[in-house]
């Protein structure tokens, strides 16, 4: 196997806690491997026990077939480079000087200056870096992009075959997060080895080769970013719920978190639209529940939550009279509803949102404009919306979930009444 | 090749200030001497040693008699120019041998402050940061106040008490091999703090020779002569040299121990090498002076703003500043109409220069 890193079952651990429990891992030349999973994973303490910073009670590293135990720090530091996460220098030190001290693992102590071969390589990392341009400048003017250029500027003039980067995205803004990571993809392209640890999932899936999911100090799966990037796989080492769709722009896969859905079978449909139609939306597929909606106005901001959400909404044109068919849709959509949400509902003459409403067995009623406002269509209507208060509960739009809970819940029990 | 050219400019034009303000130094005191005479004396004064016996001595330690090996050294002296009897002998006898005393430790306590500021990542460490000075006072001020008979004098248990302080100061912040430097501060701290208690205790207890153990305290070139820098010197010299092949490692460290690492330093060795040869060259500058307060902190200061963080430059040029702010600053020490302490004009003319950079926004990190 002709793996440039290869990490055999290391475990590392701080007192009583274990940290990294029996990790292996290889990268090979020409391959960026992205180490990715949740804070608190493990990732910094990887790439410190493979540089050489922590030592792994258990298991064995190798670079080149050389084992990290049987290397000085010298020359350990001739086969691995470290861009650190944290860049800051309080020290005015120049850009020239900094890129400078990675030739240190190169030269004898008693070398004062920079021999021709160092120079070559100091110039050859700044041009490749796009970081000549400031070498004379002093490092604590540069922005963080800046910096982070510098630093693997640094790591290049290394000149070793891996190059170890901790989390080189994480305080950049996004067009220095593509830059900073197509320029290690260049590197890694020239022959050598680079394992990033990135949070940013969508990132490490469109530039690395392979991915590292890391979570509980335990690698949880390794491969190309398609297979690692499975919601199965990824709701387990995140605990949380997250969607992978294609980025259609890459076409490498992007991975959105939902925050904490709960666990309902609840149908809830929602009538009314506008603002506080759309929040009505969005909390109860928070929650967890199931939500339809409609008939809502297209270009209406709820009908576009309702999309973004992937909820299914009835929708018809944003003028005119709403059709038949949208609101036989509506009532198809309600029939299996358990509770109807009506959000500052407007009821027209024609009062099929009345009749979809009582179709359902438990109503709640989000109430910010006043009655007058919203009922048009004469003593009739307002007799019917009366009696769909009396018969549902008011809520706010703060304890939605929980007012719609309630309301089935009470539908649940009626022999207790 | 930009770090070389520029380390030789600075060394050589501070070289040239030190010479310059030696030779002043000398020509003023209670006898005025010109200039040239000055230069001829101080020429005729310079030794270079070309023979060196060692013989064994006695020395009387409680009622016995303990062999001591004297190394004698044997010296030729190129230069022979003419000058007034009198002249040279105030010259070469009386002011040079401060001057040069002076020079050696402003020599060691700014190449030290270096050090300690590039050790610690922290402009504000000094070289008696891990307790080197009040180590050395206890030593000093137990000499003076208690009634005991030490061989070999003051100044080498001033200089044992400062390198035991130190060594116990690290030994105490290190674990596993490993020497937080956040540790080995507050360690220092509260070291200092423990000695200073004794220093009052034993300045207590001094009685008739309070005085003597003050003015030690304060820190004073009066009253010393070429034995002084016939030790002190080559000291200092060998620990400076034992220093300069650091000076890039010292750059990386600045970067952050993690970072020295992954770069090929061994850090704790490093950390170790360091803070041994710097603590000893500052026991070695405190032991003969007292003392000395600001020059390791402000000159290596003023240094970095001048010269930029890279130690390749900032060693020389700091022990080089140091040597010639102590000779300028001793010279006025002696020359008002009662002789002061050095160390009251330093920390008087330092103070007020720091708070001038504070304000300036110069001095910012902490």
């Amino acid at each position: 196997m002709s793996d440039l890193l290869s990490v055999e079952e290391i475990t590392v651990g701080f007192g009583e806690a274990g940290v990294l429990d029996g990790v292996s891992l290889s990268v090979d030349a020409g391959e960026f491997v992205g180490l990715v999973g949740p804070n608190g994973a493990g990732k910094t303490t990887l790439l410190r026990a493979i540089n050489g910073v922590l030592d792994p009670g258990a298991g064995t590293i190798h670079v080149e077939g050389h084992a990290r135990d049987a290397c000085s720090t010298r020359q350990w530091s001739q086969r691995v480079a470290t861009v650190p996460q944290d860049t800051s220098v309080s020290f005015a030190f120049r850009v020239e000087d900094i890129v400078e001290m990675g030739r240190t693992p190169h030269r004898s102590r008693s070398q004062f200056g920079t021999s021709e071969s160092d120079r070559r390589r100091i110039v050859d990392a700044l041009d490749r870096t796009d970081t000549a341009r400031f070498r004379e400048r002093s490092i604590d003017e540069l922005s963080g992009g800046e910096r982070q250029r510098v630093f693997v500027a640094r790591a290049l003039a290394q000149d070793t075959p891996l190059l170890l980067l901790d989390e080189p995205t994480a305080s950049l803004d996004v067009n220095h997060q593509v830059e900073i990571l197509e320029l290690v993809r260049d590197l890694v392209g020239e022959g050598r080895g680079a394992l990033a640890a990135i949070h940013d999932l969508d990132l490490a899936a469109r530039f690395c080769d392979r991915l590292a999911l890391l979570s509980d100090g335990r690698i949880r799966a390794v491969g190309p970013p398609e297979d690692v990037l499975d919601p199965g796989v990824l709701d387990e080492a995140f605990a949380t719920s997250t969607t992978v769709t294609t980025n259609p722009a890459t076409g490498t896969p992007t991975v959105t978190a939902r925050t904490d859905r709960g666990d309902s079978d609840r149908r809830v449909h929602v009538l009314g639209g506008g603002r506080l139609g759309a929040r009505a939306i969005a909390t109860l597929d928070a929650a967890g529940h199931t939500v339809s909606a409609g008939v809502f106005r297209e270009g209406d901001v709820a009908t576009e939550t309702a999309s973004t959400l992937g909820t299914s909404a009835v929708t018809s044109p944003p003028t005119g009279e709403v059709g038949p068919d949208a609101i036989a849709a509506a009532h198809d959509l309600a029939s299996g509803a358990d509770v109807v949400v009506l959000a500052d509902v407007t009821i027209g003459s024609r009062q099929w949102a009345l009749d979809v409403a009582e179709s359902v067995p438990s109503v709640v009623l989000l109430e910010e404009q006043p009655l007058e406002a919203r009922v048009l269509a004469g003593e009739r209507a307002r007799d019917r919306y009366q009696t769909l208060r009396e018969r549902g509960r008011i809520a706010e739009i703060e304890s939605l979930p929980l007012a719609v809970a309630e309301a089935q819940n009470q539908l649940q029990r009626p022999a207790d009444d | 090749m930009r770090t070389r050219y520029r380390t030789t400019i600075w060394s050589s034009g501070l070289a040239a200030a030190l010479v310059a303000v030696i030779l002043v130094s000398a020509s003023i005191g209670p006898v005025p001497i010109d200039l040239p005479v000055v230069a001829m004396a101080s020429l005729n004064a310079i030794g270079i040693p070309t023979a060196a016996s060692v013989s064994i001595e006695t020395a009387p330690l409680a009622g016995l008699a303990v062999p001591v090996p004297d190394l004698a050294i044997g010296y030729t002296y190129p230069f022979s120019f003419s000058v007034p009897a009198t002249s040279e002998l105030i010259v070469r006898e009386i002011r040079l041998p401060r001057i040069v005393l002076g020079a050696v430790v402003g020599f060691a306590l700014g190449t030290a402050g270096a050090v300690m500021q590039g050790f610690f990542r922290n402009p504000m460490a000094d070289p008696s940061i891990i307790g080197v000075s009040t180590g050395a006072a206890v030593g000093a001020v137990a000499t003076i106040a208690l009634p005991l008979t030490i061989p070999f004098g003051l100044q080498t248990a001033a200089f044992v008490g400062a390198v035991v302080t130190a060594f116990a100061v690290y030994l105490i912040a290190t674990s596993d091999g490993r020497t937080p430097v956040a540790t080995l501060l507050l360690a220092g701290v509260a070291v200092q703090t423990f000695l200073g208690a004794v220093v009052s205790f034993l300045l207590l207890q001094s009685g008739e020779s309070l005085r003597e153990a003050v003015y030690w305290l304060m820190g004073h070139l009066s009253a010393t002569g070429w034995d002084e820098v016939e030790v002190t010197l080559p000291v200092v010299a060998v620990l400076f040299v034992t220093l300069v092949p650091f000076a890039r490692d010292l750059n990386v460290l600045m970067l952050g121990e993690e970072d020295a690492q992954t770069l090929g330093i061994p850090v704790e060795w490093t950390k170790r090498v360091l803070l041994a040869v710097s603590s000893v060259m500052t026991a070695a500058a405190v032991a003969v002076a007292g003392v000395i307060g600001f020059v390791g902190l402000i000159v290596p200061h003023v240094m970095r703003l001048l010269v930029g963080p890279d130690h390749r430059i900032l060693l020389p040029t700091s022990a080089l500043a140091g040597a010639t702010f102590l000779v300028a600053t001793d010279t006025l020490a002696r020359s008002g109409g009662q002789e002061l302490p050095v160390g009251i004009i330093t920390a008087a003319l330092g103070a007020p220069f720091f708070l001038f950079l504070l304000v300036r926004r110069e001095v910012h990190e902490l």
